[in-house]
């Protein structure tokens, strides 16, 4: 496989398409735009679909249509799009839709700003969307991560029949990295998906009962069956096997920094910077955002932490996940910028060094 | 012995929970004739509104889905590239379709979509329990224009199918009421054309269905089919605004 050097939005799609994608929809909103341009240029190559919705509201529609259809498909949106499409996908969550969603997120609320920003952590993770509902959320800290997450992210979404939203920032959305797209897979052709997936809607062909696909329930009691004995073991289950993380430097580590998507690259530099200074500190990388990666933090060497620190672009809205997962065995604390505003390394160091100091 | 008439198989073996009089029973019972009739209901798959009919699929013999509030066409084009020899239709009241989906209508008739739309116009909100609608008439009471609807506040009712008839790609628009039996025959010729239309791949083709709604109105069922002849059709008047030669 050729090593190529991408933009990350660019890449983001191809790896869709090679994932089997054959169908987006999507409206235009920056930092993310590449994704639909790139693939209202390559899927028609590929015998795929691409269609410029009216809006987000129609994107996550078209999804909707195209999930139920038995199709493998994309959007890609950020932040204020996102929110706009949360009825929608609350309708494929409850209908149990397998659909691929792209979160290339920058600064709100409303309108905000459109530099890099981690303040959707509580609509994607927490979710937007009424009712008991989850998305399963990937968080890539590159280029090439983001790719192999959204490769893969194709198989959870089918295997869970939940939408699984790729959470990145405006940064990795926008940088360029050499990046590996993996192999293309075989595409489902339409005559085989009523095998494959024999609750989509094909036609009954004259051969089987209709199959309907409801959000509705006139009996109350219905709906609580489908949350209980249908969604919340999917959840449960999400929650046992798709946590994923990464871990370094938890021995003897003063603090441990909890960071992810392109936060994590800085605070990973900012650990450096204060070893050299003889500091010791570890980091946690969440690389799913839900489920989070609780078991994570029984990885903490109890004998030398003092503090664990949430590094984000929000105002500690991963912090609330963070001290979840420690249940108290740990203080906590939070260095942070917002609107659009990234950290640097030796700002992440400096108040590193105030948070440390003000434990003693 | 020969039988003379016959349930139709498109629809399923289900009592239907609409009010005595609405016009959804005959609606769906027309789609579902033509469809038999056209050998097509195992290619047809339909996207139901939020609304009186969002359970439609509790009746209709044929794949469904239930779209979120307006969104039926865009779902409808979403299935329909997935599978585009499937006759999809989307069955959407007047709230869903004028009033929220508005957007959605408009778009998919300009892409010329080849989806059919069957617009249920009752000139109210039927689940909700009968607010004002883009297509209530002025004058005409609703549980939120409780004087009836002024042009003041809220301007002209909606005629959807002029609208639409706008869209060059929407080839086949055409108005139909079913208040008597002769309406009700026309009306079930315009849905065969409109799935016609599907089939040749000529492009979007949307049929407007004047419907009564007798509890929201507060009228017998007799006299509703009367206000829709009364006060309905004169502002909306009914025949084709469009049809490619192909299916005329």
């Amino acid at each position: 496989m050729e090593k190529k050097l991408m933009k990350g939005n660019e890449a983001f799609a191809a790896a869709a398409i090679s994932a089997g994608c054959r169908y987006y929809f999507g409206y235009p909103i920056t930092p993310q735009n590449e994704v639909p341009e790139y693939m209202s240029r390559e899927l028609r190559n590929v015998g795929g679909h691409f269609i410029q919705a009216e809006s987000e509201l129609a994107s996550i529609s078209f999804i909707y249509g195209a999930a139920a259809a038995g199709a493998r498909c994309m959007t890609s949106s950020s932040s204020i799009g996102i929110a706009l499409m949360q009825e929608g996908l609350g309708s494929c969550v409850v209908c149990e839709l397998p659909c691929v969603i792209i979160n290339v997120m920058r600064a709100g609320p409303g309108i905000g700003a459109i530099q890099p920003a981690q303040a959707d952590y509580t609509q994607v993770v927490k979710s937007g969307m009424n009712g008991d509902a989850h998305c399963i959320v990937y968080a890539p800290t590159s280029i090439q991560e983001a790719v192999n997450m959204i490769y893969h992210a194709f198989d959870v979404a089918d295997e869970y029949r939940n939408p699984v939203i790729i959470c990145v920032d405006g940064m990795i959305g926008q940088m360029m990295e050499p990046v590996i797209i993996p192999e293309s897979r075989a595409v489902i052709e339409e005559k085989d998906i009523e095998k494959t997936k024999p609750w989509a809607l094909c036609g009954h062909r004259n051969r089987r009962d209709r199959n309907k696909i409801n959000s509705v329930f006139l009996n109350q009691y219905e709906l609580e069956d489908r949350i209980m004995n249908r969604l919340l073991p999917k959840f449960e289950k999400a929650k046992k096997e798709l946590p994923e993380w990464e871990s370094r430097n938890l021995e003897g580590a003063e603090a441990v920094f909890v960071a992810y998507g392109s936060t994590a690259r800085i605070a990973i530099e900012a650990m450096e910077l204060l070893e050299k200074e003889g500091i010791k500190v570890g980091i946690i990388r969440p690389k799913t955002l839900w489920p989070f990666p609780d078991a994570a933090f029984d990885e903490i060497d109890s004998k030398t932490t003092k503090v664990v620190i949430s590094v984000e672009l929000s105002l500690g809205q991963m912090l609330e996940d963070i001290r979840l997962a420690l249940e108290g065995r740990y203080p906590t604390a939070l260095i942070n910028r917002v609107g659009g505003i990234l950290l640097s390394p030796v700002e992440v160091a400096e108040r590193t060094k105030a948070v440390l100091g003000g434990m003693k | 012995m020969k039988p003379v008439f016959e349930y139709t198989q498109g629809m399923r073996d289900k009592e239907t929970h609409y009010c005595p009089g609405c016009s959804h029973g005959v609606a769906h019972r027309l789609i579902m004739e033509v469809l038999v009739e056209r050998g097509e209901l195992g290619k047809a798959i339909g996207v139901s509104p939020v609304g009186c009919s969002i359970t439609a699929h509790q009746y209709l013999n044929v794949d469904m889905i239930e779209s979120p509030h307006g969104r039926a066409p865009a779902v409808a084009a979403g299935i329909k590239r997935v599978h585009p020899k499937a006759q999809v239709f989307t069955y959407q009241g007047d709230g869903d379709l004028a009033s929220i989906g508005g957007n959605e209508i408009l778009h998919s008739a300009e892409r010329g979509e080849k989806i059919c739309t069957f617009f249920i116009n009752n000139a109210i909100y039927g689940m909700t329990g009968g607010q004002m609608a883009p297509t209530t008439l002025i004058g005409q009471k609703a549980t939120t224009c409780p004087y009836g609807r002024d042009l003041d506040n809220y301007g002209l009712p909606m005629k959807m199918a002029e609208i639409v008839s706008c869209m060059d790609l929407a080839v086949y628009v055409e108005r139909v009421a079913l208040n008597t039996p002769a309406n009700i025959r026309k009306a079930k010729q315009a849905i065969n054309r409109a799935f016609e239309v599907q089939k040749l791949g000529l492009g979007y083709a949307f049929v407007e269905i004047l419907s009564a709604c007798p509890t929201n109105w507060g009228l017998q069922p007799a006299k509703a089919m009367e206000w829709v002849t009364r006060n309905m059709i004169p502002y909306f008047p009914l025949g084709q605004l469009c049809c490619p030669e192909e299916v005329k």
